[in-house]
This record gives C-alpha cells, structure tokens and sequence, in this order.
C-alpha cells in the first residue's frame, strides 16, 4: 500500500549499524541480526516478511532508490536474476561467511593472529585502527572484523546495483533472500 | 470513450519474492503468497502498472482485461 508505515523508516538502522561499526567494530556483531531473522521468519513462520517489510537494506534501496529517486532504473540482464546465479551467489556468499567463521575459530585457539582490518571485496584493505578493542578475546574481535566486512561489501554491491538497476534490485540475488525463499518454497511442497 | 483495462501478470517462476510490488500496490492487490512468489488478486488490480515498474527482476507485465 502507499502509505507509510513503521517499518519504511528501518532504513535508518542500516545508517546506525555502519556507523557503530566505524566507532567501534564490535558492533558488527549486531550484524547477525540480518542472517537470524529472515531464518526465524521463514522457519517458524514460513514467509519471507523480513524481505517484504522488516530489512533494514531492503528499506534503505527503497528509501534512497524509489522515494528519493536516484534508482535509473534499466532492467537488469536475465542472468542476474536467474535461478543458477541466485545459487551460486549464495554459495559464495554462505562460503565467505564460512571462512570468517573458521578464521574466528583459528584466533580462538590461538593459531593465527587477529587481521584488525576491514576488507573490502576480500581485497582492498581499509585500516580500522582507532577501534580499541583490548577489552574482549582476539576472537571476538575477529568476527567482527569479518563480519562488517562481508556486510559493507555486500552493502555497496547493493547499493551499486540500486543506481543502476531497480532500486531492490540486490533482492534478486540477496543470498539471505534466495535462502529464505528456498525455505519457503520446501514448506508448502511438504504441507 | 473507451479506455483499455488492464491488469498484472506475475510470472510466478521468476519471482523472487522480495515484496516491492505489494509494497508499492496503492490498492493491496499483489501479495507474496507465503515466501514463494507474488500473486495478483484480479478483482482489485486496476492494471497501473506500478508494480511492473518496480519489479527488480521484471517479471510483471500487464495485461489487457477480456
């Protein structure tokens, strides 16, 4: 519906989470949110509501891609939107998330030392340095680290794909989407 | 005069499900039907298209009321 409700505003959580992260990286963690509830939502409810109503990127495309209007809109090529890239993108994605949390698992026993960086595109290296993070285990501090990376890299992928394509056009390939759906479609094969 | 009444049309296996039509709907006629793909309640459609113009992966078009 046209109107406006409570949750066209979560777009300012995406905002707060980023900025967290830039003070102090152990708020990356607040990141798993994004990757439990879309699950709780297609598990226990068997729907994707976090995607229609209750993601906060989902409403920062739509905020700054349709309401603002710096979407261009051209229609994305097949291929991003097909069945065989939407897998693939998730399994890459579900691999990347994999290895943050064997690296973590590595710093917990001691084997490898803390990388205090953000990497952008698992390449380009933006130095976090001002963080203290003395307080907590090496650990800790290590997922977040991964996990703020995996976050801003596939925020700017999405916003990328927001000027350019649709304003939700990363919904089309969100690995958090096409695992959802996939949950979804299960359940009512079965019921 | 006559104007030309159309309504959506969701190619149901291409949907990702991702809600911007329902989203968008002025008249609540699109809806994702339990996480799988969009649906379109023809009775209410009025055929504006905004939908289709949001659609990410394009897979709403309009079509011409019989």
């Amino acid at each position: 519906m046209k109107s406006r409700h409570w949750y066209h505003y979560l777009w300012i959580w995406s905002i707060i989470y980023f900025s967290l992260g830039f003070v102090n990286i152990l708020f990356a963690w607040l990141g798993l949110i994004n990757f439990c509830l879309p699950l709780l939502f297609a598990i226990i409810g068997g729907n994707k509501l976090f995607c229609n109503r209750y993601c906060d990127r989902g409403q920062f495309l739509r905020f700054f891609g349709s309401q603002a209007g710096l979407s261009r809109r051209h229609a994305m090529p097949a291929f991003l939107h097909s069945t065989v890239f939407r897998v693939l993108f998730m399994a890459f994605f579900f691999a990347m998330f994999g290895s943050a949390l064997w690296t973590t698992w590595l710093v917990a026993g001691g084997v490898a030392s803390v990388q205090d960086a953000v990497m952008l595109f698992w390449t380009i290296r933006l130095p976090w340095e001002w963080t203290s993070t003395a307080a907590v285990s090496p650990w800790v501090v290590q997922f977040s680290f991964k996990l703020y990376s995996l976050m801003l890299t596939s925020e700017i992928i999405a916003i990328v794909a927001m000027l350019w394509f649709r304003p939700r056009a990363w919904c089309t390939f969100c690995p958090m989407g096409t695992l959802t759906q996939g949950i979804c479609k299960l359940r009512n094969k079965k019921g | 005069m006559s104007t030309i009444k159309r309504y959506a049309v969701v190619r149901q296996e291409g949907c990702v499900a991702c809600g911007s039509c329902a989203d968008v709907c002025p008249r609540g006629a699109i809806s994702v039907w339990h996480g799988c793909f969009a649906r379109v309640d023809v009775t209410r459609c009025v055929g504006c298209g905004r939908c289709a113009r949001e659609c990410p992966a394009s897979v709403i078009h309009l079509e011409v009321r019989r």
